[in-house]
């Protein structure tokens, strides 16, 4: 089947507050592939994950789970669905064990399949031996991996990754990575994985959205957003803030540079066939307008290129903006 | 069917954490024991007003301890939720096809069982000092299932609130705010005629004292006797408004997540 698994058109959520969380958010997502969303904090993942898992209801806008409405059919598409919240949703006075009966029978699972199932889950998440302790004790990777074996249990078409490696030290991410590698081969699967790192979605996803202030800014597979780029990315710092817009105008002339942006006047961003060669030319040309340079960076196209490239801010500094203004 | 598969699955989680804590589960129901003995000792005289009918004060307040444990419990059924809420345990459940109806009575259904334990222990220390009841097992049975109803109306209505308001502190004023009036206009502690007029015009909208009315009446004077089943009427009303508003309550946390 080469049907789409999820589909949404012109998803908009206004919080009660007035706070915009969706502006219009738009993706199909493949049936058997791994699709990731990336956005700094606040950008609006969370808030299409809560939609599309039936948590949560847009204003407006269609959207659709292993072709169920989930608007129309919210039941269906629950069954069909299995979901790793942002949040761990762990019942942390219950053991591992009890916590995968509860949820299988929840899906109508029982008896000795049941018991089976939750066997095999405990078993390939590493969890056998920790099965019949209270979850209170597990570490945070030990909870994030039962998190997703409640996920699996009861077998999804479309499983729902939100922020699965956030707060987990490296390794725990790279256990969840392999693991999250194992799903995607698993036959039909589809994740949907949204996280705010851009190598994971890098490593991950066949496919990419690019989520901004509740808007998506750009779409497709990750190698395909950076040859967009053509070139290396140029990173310099200025010694002190430039406003008065001399700095784009003596790199306006070089050949070789384009994509020219000054982020808080002091982080200069710019893209060149060959780096390499085009930063002593531009610290020439900065130099000769009087313009000290603290750090050049030269860097092959990365993922957060893309987001600087559609957003005009560099990814880290949407998600700390996101954190302070949280 | 789907709806009492999963209270009793839900109902079997929460027994089970309950039970993990056993500190907690002493206090519980220690707690109605000191009531009783305190309440018992500072108002034995209470007895004594001329128009009192009943000589024992401890027989008295009996059923008025009983109900007071289970509408608290019930209260304090909210923070249950918040705590489900913060964890993420409630989203999870939500996003599975989980009865809505479920996740409520889950909650409820547990305290109709700690109401029959308390029942058993604050009746059961009542007769050891002194008090003497005419409605025996059936009347005590009466006053269990109106202590429940009760409970699960309450509980539903602090269930609703935690997920609408989604904080502690919310639960704590709306329980301290609403039940404590609730219970000290009603005849919990004293006999409703010796009460000010007002406070007994209010007692007959009560649902507090609705249950501890069929309830010491079917103690004292047996199951059938007249009111019982008016009272325990009004209050099958009332659980099953307050556990469908409860329910509500969902659509309406969802359209805030």
């Amino acid at each position: 089947m080469s049907e789409n698994a999820i589909r949404t058109k012109e998803l908009v959520k206004t919080f009660p507050k007035g706070v915009r969380a969706l502006d219009g958010v738009g993706f199909d997502v493949a049936a058997g592939s791994v699709f990731g969303l990336v956005g700094p904090n606040g950008a609006g993942k969370s808030t299409t994950v809560k939609i599309l898992t039936t948590l949560s209801r847009p204003d407006s806008g269609e959207a659709e789970v292993a072709g169920l409405d989930v608007l129309r059919r919210p039941d269906a598409v629950r069954r069909a669905i299995g979901c790793v919240a942002q949040k761990s949703g762990v019942d942390v006075q219950a053991t591992g064990r009890e916590n995968l009966l509860l949820q299988g029978r929840l899906y109508g699972m029982g008896g000795r399949e049941l018991e089976r199932r939750v066997d095999t889950m405990l078993e390939r998440f590493g969890l056998t031996e920790a099965a019949r302790r209270v979850t209170r004790t597990y570490s945070g990777g030990m909870q994030r991996k039962l998190d997703v074996a409640l996920g699996l249990i009861h077998r999804p078409r479309v499983l729902f990754l939100d922020e699965p490696t956030t707060g987990l030290d490296p390794e725990a991410r790279a256990d969840m990575w392999t693991e999250i590698e194992r799903l995607a081969s698993e036959e039909g699967l589809t994740i949907l994985l949204t996280t705010h790192y851009l190598e994971e979605a890098d490593r991950l996803a066949a496919r990419v959205a690019i989520v901004d202030q509740g808007r998506i800014v750009a779409q497709g597979a990750p190698d395909a957003l950076k040859s967009e780029l053509h070139g290396d990315a140029v990173h310099l710092e200025l010694d002190a803030v430039e406003t008065n817009g001399r700095v784009t105008a003596a790199l306006a002339h070089i050949g070789d540079v384009r994509d020219v942006t000054v982020e808080d006047g002091r982080l200069l961003h710019a893209r060149a066939d060959n780096g390499a060669r085009a930063v002593p030319v531009m610290l020439q040309a900065l130099e000769a307008q009087g313009v000290p340079v603290v750090s050049v960076t030269v860097a092959r196209p990365s993922l957060d290129d893309v987001y600087l490239k559609y957003t005009g801010r560099r990814f880290e500094e949407a998600d700390r903006a996101a954190e302070v203004t949280r | 069917m789907k709806t009492l598969r999963h209270t009793l699955h839900l109902t079997v989680r929460q027994v089970r954490n309950f039970l993990r804590q056993p500190w907690y589960v002493v206090l519980s129901l220690a707690q109605p024991i000191i009531y009783l003995l305190l309440f018992g000792a500072l108002f034995k005289k209470v007895v004594e007003i001329p128009g009192f009918t009943t000589n024992s004060y401890i027989t008295f307040l009996t059923p008025g301890i009983v109900v007071m444990s289970a509408m608290f419990a019930g209260g304090w059924s909210g923070m249950g939720v918040i705590d489900d809420l913060n964890r993420g345990v409630m989203d999870r459940l939500l996003v599975a096809p989980t009865s809505r109806g479920a996740i409520m009575l889950g909650r409820v259904t547990p305290q109709v069982l700690t109401i029959l334990i308390q029942t058993a222990i604050i009746v059961g220390l009542a007769l050891l000092v002194g008090g003497r009841f005419a409605g025996g097992p059936a009347g005590a049975a009466v006053l269990i299932v109106v202590s429940a109803l009760l409970s699960i109306g309450v509980a539903s209505l602090s269930n609703g609130v935690a997920l609408l308001l989604r904080k502690e502190e919310s639960v704590i004023a709306a329980v301290n705010l609403m039940l404590l009036p609730l219970l000290f206009l009603s005849s919990a502690f004293l006999q409703q005629n010796l009460a000010p007029q007002w406070i007994q015009d209010f007692a007959k909208y009560n649902p507090a004292n609705w249950a501890i009315t069929a309830g010491r009446t079917a103690l004292m004077n047996g199951a059938s006797s007249s009111g019982v089943m008016k009272n325990t009427l009004y209050l099958v009303v009332f659980a099953v408004v307050c556990t469908w508003l409860a329910t509500r309550a969902f659509r309406s946390y969802q359209r805030s997540v």
